[in-house]
């Protein structure tokens, strides 16, 4: 746990001159407010890992069925737009993941029954990575990814 | 800190789109402050809820890795004018903000 932990703090302190990425914010942070907060799945340190603690279970199937819209070069790499929809009929939620981030998690959607299965928002990337959207459905879950290629600073990725 | 939420509410062909921007630093935990060289405390916000007449259309869980004065746009089935969609969030520590917009 201690090794963890030091393994998480030094991945971050090397990770830190480019974007943070919320590395172990369920170990650094004093209490967790929120109990249904899925603290674990975003401090795993790997996309499977995340998916195996968000969702049980990190055998994803790519589909076309999931569409996801992020640039192809992100000049700044600390506001990436990404969409997120699917035309899949039952939908429960929606997670997207920056694949080369240390936390590679970034975002969980949970969809209400009346949710139209889309969501957009603008992410943190560390690095040129793919990002990841995961759409959960009573069939399993399907995904779909898009590199996007991030240069920070204009100092070139 | 009222009025933090910016929410506009666009109803069209039985759907309605839902775009929000707030206004949080979403600091990660693992910046420095550059002067001191210490490092600057977590403080994102964890989680956003999305009503449509009270009733909730949309959960969020959010990490630090979404951008600073975070954009949200997410859309449901339903909604007439004049109804009100109302979103929240509550951050790691424990900082919470509401707003409300009418459909249009």
């Amino acid at each position: 746990m201690i090794d963890a932990k030091r393994r998480t703090l030094l991945k971050g302190s090397l990770g830190a001159s480019a974007i943070g990425i919320a590395v172990s914010a369920g170990l650094l942070t004093p209490g967790t407010v929120l109990a249904n907060w899925p603290k674990d799945a975003f401090a795993a340190t790997e996309t499977d890992a995340a998916l195996n603690d968000l969702l049980g279970s990190a055998s994803t199937e790519t589909s076309d069925q999931v569409k996801i819209k992020a640039p192809d070069i992100a000049e700044n790499g600390a506001v990436v737009p990404v969409t997120v929809e699917t035309d899949v009929a039952g939908a429960k939620s929606i997670a997207i993941i920056a694949a080369g981030n240390g936390t590679p998690l970034i975002a969980s959607f949970d969809l209400g029954a009346d949710a139209v299965p889309f969501v957009s928002t603008r992410i943190k990337m560390a690095k040129t990575a793919d990002v990841i959207a995961v759409v959960q459905t009573e069939g399993g879950l399907l995904s779909a990814a898009k590199p996007v290629k991030v240069t920070i600073g204009g100092c070139g990725g | 800190m009222a009025g933090n939420i910016k929410i506009r509410a666009k109803s069209s062909n039985g759907v309605t789109t839902v775009k929000a921007l707030m206004s949080h630093e979403m600091e990660t935990g693992l910046r420095k402050d550059k002067a001191t060289g210490e490092p600057i405390p977590a403080h994102f916000i964890q989680e956003v809820t999305g009503k449509w007449n009270d009733q909730v259309v949309m959960t969020a869980f959010w990490s630090g890795g979404v951008s600073k004065n975070p954009y949200l746009s997410f859309k449901f089935n339903g909604g007439e004018k004049g109804e009100s969609v109302e979103i929240s969030w509550v951050d790691n520590q424990g900082q919470s903000e509401s707003g409300t917009a009418e459909i249009s």
